[in-house]
């Protein structure tokens, strides 16, 4: 068994590829959601737009629920201290998830047109709220959040809910949305009939454009104006989980730090907006399946921008910086990581199998004509 | 030090969205598999009349799965936002299961839903069968998963606490994975499960049955029902979860609650029919009392006691006494790791940490609490007798009636007549919310009886809370009551007017 600061790396690593997943699965189906009233205009093009998400969002969604278990047991302190920290975000981020399984299931079972239109607004908002607390949430991490643990060891956070709504957290939000607006309306320029395709790729070009003008003004100011976290002398990586044994120094532009000591990380970020650049490229081009994959080379290489940004840590503390959670005192313990592993390394690679296996039977463009036969299975 | 208002509302908003969740988990878990039960008649017999069954079945089962999944997401992030303390304390050992739960079975559920319904005229018929098997397969393994975690919240086995960390962390899986209280429970709550969903089929088809509508689907569904139900109402009392209760203090305090046993009798104790416990006065008025049955049902013996409520506090109080004697060297080791004597104590006193952290509620510092505060705290340990009581009896009168309803409806359809006794097919469709009242009472008696403690013996609920302000869990709950009130008039709705409709009235898969 790899000994325990492999342990952690590996799990930090099985972190990352969570959340890759979530934004590529997830991703597009909330980027649908947030974006469908808008490219469908009558209700049967917006039928066709949901009949394009409505038989995988929910295996999809699996990928934010088993992020959620697997920082519960891989990361306990963080998920103690950022939800109880996060308190009425995670409520408002509820809330809105909450509205898009009985929106997917409901929304077509009566044909009044206000009962459609209310479910329609709920899948909008169950979209776009999720899309950007989910961006709020990362740009307060390069802010870092207030909080400390008391002698229990209970993480007490000191600031409000709209301390959260820092100017550099919103343009992160913006990051996020955008992102997952392109993607979604690429999966829809692809997998969705005329006249949605077209809207579609219109709407996710501009997403595309909107992404990389916000992604890189949001690292200008990480460079220059947003404090990074940096720990002072040597980290043991071997030790118990106890995040108060170490030194923290806040420095601007120390969120770079990473980058100057390994240059090649530099190709995540320049991937991310080359990507980006080329969405949009294909999208004009008429080539919605080769945007795809673009579009999910942004999202990947975007959130191991992030990840890179940000490591070691994983919350860091504005009130407290000696404090901040890292990956090296925030963890399970070695037997639960190792346990943990090897039930990821057995039960992944199916999961990702017959995922792959109901895509294909899925296959195939819902277009108006196809939807026109039937009132809708849901 | 702790705020109790937080406690209390963090209490009641967990109580309210499990209590809700779990409104919507049994009947996914029963319907489910009464629809492989008829598809899988259908691909046999090739008669489309099954196929229309499941998928009528099946519309009813989505609007039931949309809630089931909306309350469920709730549940996962609960333990964060609420119980922060709970999750770093036990993450450690607590987290896994429902991990494990998201990778095993809640992605196999979620990913095949779709197919269930969208894929009709994309698989074959075997095809099919095999997606909507998956589906139950996926629910059933998602309970397995979430009932060990809950088991070892009753009965902590396979972990340690480590000075180090200062949490609870884990030393064996397989004792966790194995716990005997999962197993008891898995069984319990699976089957109460298959009961909802049969009782749900039988009540609607019952409700056809009399107004003459839907009669081909009606009967067959009831026969399906019948058999299935009639298997698993007696499986949920015969394997009731009653056996997993003698397996550490806290569960026996449990049992000794339900049955108000107040003073340890001579074995085979005495079963407690009827009576009304004053927990007040420490007593049961008006008992009706049949000898043995207790020792029986509990011991599942004739020579063992079953321990009563004086003698499991005053078991309480000596532990509590240790546990004072645990937290202090916890409190010197924390200041010097290397302080060997109280390395020494810490050891000798271990388990019992958890009794001294019940005195948390009445004093800073466990090591200057009064004996009043002590023999306080030794009390707490009782859970509220007179509602473990009656919550337990009700549960189990309706598993019996339950029982008698299906073994009637079993002999009926053997002999084709449900159409002849309507006064079968009224008591049938009005027995339609008893399931869900044993259900949800069946968790008071599991989660409000494991109180005072979050993890039995070892983390007392009130210690487990998240340091946020009372406001904000008390927006929250305002919150989640009127969306989750909202929510459940519409699923009530949609559910009634599907129903009313009936399987000859939606144009949806009619060829």
């Amino acid at each position: 068994m790899p000994d325990y600061a492999t342990l952690r790396l590996i799990w930090w690593l099985i972190l990352g590829a969570l959340l890759i997943g979530f934004a590529l699965m997830d991703g597009f189906d909330l980027g649908v959601g947030a974006s469908f009233r808008f490219v469908g205009r009558t209700d049967e093009e917006r039928r066709a737009l949901l009949e394009a998400i409505e038989p995988v969002w929910d295996g999809n969604q699996v990928w934010f629920i088993l992020g959620g278990g697997a920082v519960f047991a891989a990361w306990p302190l963080l998920y103690a201290a950022s939800f109880s920290g996060l308190y009425l975000a995670m409520f408002l981020l509820l809330i809105a998830l909450i509205l898009r399984p009985v929106g997917f299931f409901y929304r077509n079972k009566i044909e009044a047109a206000r009962w459609r239109s209310l479910w329609d607004w709920a899948l909008t908002l169950g979209g776009a709220v999720p899309a950007l607390l989910f961006g709020v949430a990362f740009g307060n991490l390069f802010l870092g959040l207030p909080f400390h643990f008391d002698e229990l060891r209970r993480p007490v956070y000191t600031g409000g809910f709209f301390g959260l709504l820092h100017p550099f957290a919103l343009l992160a939000g913006l990051v996020s949305l955008a992102m997952l607006v392109m993607h979604g309306s690429v999966y829809a320029a692809l997998k969705v009939g005329e006249p949605m395709a077209r809207r579609a790729a219109a709407v996710g070009g501009w997403a595309a454009a909107v992404f990389v003008a916000a992604f890189v003004v949001a690292g200008i100011w990480v460079t220059n104006g947003i404090g990074g976290h940096r720990i002072d002398g040597v980290t043991d990586t071997l030790g118990p989980s106890n995040p108060l044994l170490k030194h923290v120094t806040v420095v601007a532009g120390a969120w770079l730090d990473n980058f100057r000591s390994h240059e090649l990380l530099w190709l995540a970020p320049g991937i991310a907006v080359l990507a980006a650049a080329l969405t949009w490229a294909l999208l004009r081009a008429g080539r919605a399946g080769l945007a795809f994959l673009a579009s999910g080379a942004t999202l990947a290489s975007t959130i191991l921008t992030a990840g890179i940004a940000l490591f070691p840590f994983l919350m860091p503390s504005s009130s407290h910086p000696d404090q901040g959670l890292t990956i090296w005192d925030a963890s399970s313990s070695a037997r639960t990581l190792a346990i943990m592993l090897i039930a990821v390394l057995v039960f992944l690679p199916i999961v990702l199998a017959y995922t792959a296996w109901v895509f294909r039977v899925l296959r195939g463009r819902i277009t108006l004509e196809s939807i026109r036969g039937h009132t809708g299975p849901y | 030090m702790i705020d109790l208002a937080v406690v209390h509302l963090s209490r009641m908003q967990f109580a309210l969205t499990a209590l809700y969740h779990f409104l919507f988990v049994p009947l996914t878990l029963g319907l489910s598999m009464l629809l492989v039960i008829m598809e899988a008649v259908y691909v046999m017999t090739g008669r489309e009349i099954w196929k229309r069954m499941t998928q009528f079945w099946g519309l009813l089962f989505g609007i039931n799965f949309a809630m089931g999944v909306a309350t469920g997401i709730t549940m996962e992030f609960q333990f964060g936002t609420n119980w922060a303390y709970y999750s770093h304390y036990v993450g450690d050992i607590f987290g896994a299961p429902l991990a494990i739960e998201g990778l095993t079975a809640f992605f196999l559920e979620s990913t095949f839903v779709g197919l269930f319904f969208f894929g009709w005229e994309r698989l074959s018929k075997v095809g099919h069968l095999v997606v909507t098997a998956l589906v139950a397969l996926g629910s059933s393994l998602s309970a397995l998963w979430i009932l060990i975690a809950n088991a070892w919240m009753q009965h902590p086995v396979g972990a340690q606490f480590n000075t180090d960390t200062m949490r609870m962390e884990l030393t064996s899986f397989s004792q966790v994975l194995f716990n005997p209280v999962a197993q008891a429970k898995f069984v319990h709550t699976v089957a109460a499960g298959y009961v909802v969903g049969s009782v749900f089929v039988l009540a609607i088809s019952a409700w056809y049955l009399l107004h003459g509508r839907n009669v081909e689907i009606a009967r067959r569904s009831m026969a399906v029902a019948a058999s299935f139900g009639l298997a698993c109402s007696l499986s949920v009392v015969v394997l009731g979860d009653e056996s997993g209760y003698m397996a550490s203090e806290n569960q026996k305090m449990k049992v000794a609650a339900i049955e108000a046993e107040w003073h340890t009798e001579p074995a085979p104790a005495a079963f407690t029919v009827f009576g009304f416990p004053d927990d007040a006065a420490h007593t049961t008025h008006a008992e009706l009392r049949v000898p043995w049955l207790l020792g029986l049902i509990a011991t599942r013996s004739i020579d063992q006691p079953v321990l009563g409520i004086y003698d499991l506090v005053a078991r309480a109080r000596t532990r509590i006494r240790s546990g004072i004697e645990a937290h202090a060297a916890l409190a010197a080791l924390r200041l010097r790791p290397e302080d060997a004597a109280a390395r020494a104590l810490f050891e000798e006193h271990r388990n019992d940490l958890g009794y001294g952290l019940l005195l948390l509620r009445y004093v800073g510092d466990p090591a200057r609490a009064t004996p009043q505060q002590i023999e306080a705290a030794a009390w707490s340990t009782v859970p509220d007798v007179a509602v473990l009581f009656w919550c337990f009896r009700v549960m189990v009168g309706i598993g019996l009636a339950l029982i008698a309803l299906f073994a009637t409806a079993f002999y009926l359809a053997a002999r084709h007549r449900f159409l002849r006794h309507r006064w079968f097919l009224r008591a049938a469709f009005f027995s339609l919310p008893l399931p869900w009242i044993a259900a949800e009472l069946g968790w008071v008696v599991a989660e409000y009886g494991r109180q005072p403690w979050a993890i039995d013996g070892v983390l007392p609920t009130f210690l487990g809370v998240s340091a946020v302000p009372a406001a904000s869990v008390l927006l929250s709950i305002s919150g989640f009551v009127l969306f989750y009130s909202a929510l459940a008039v519409v699923d009530v709705y949609l559910l009634a007017r599907m129903i009313r409709r009936g399987p000859d009235g939606l144009g949806y898969w009619t060829e």
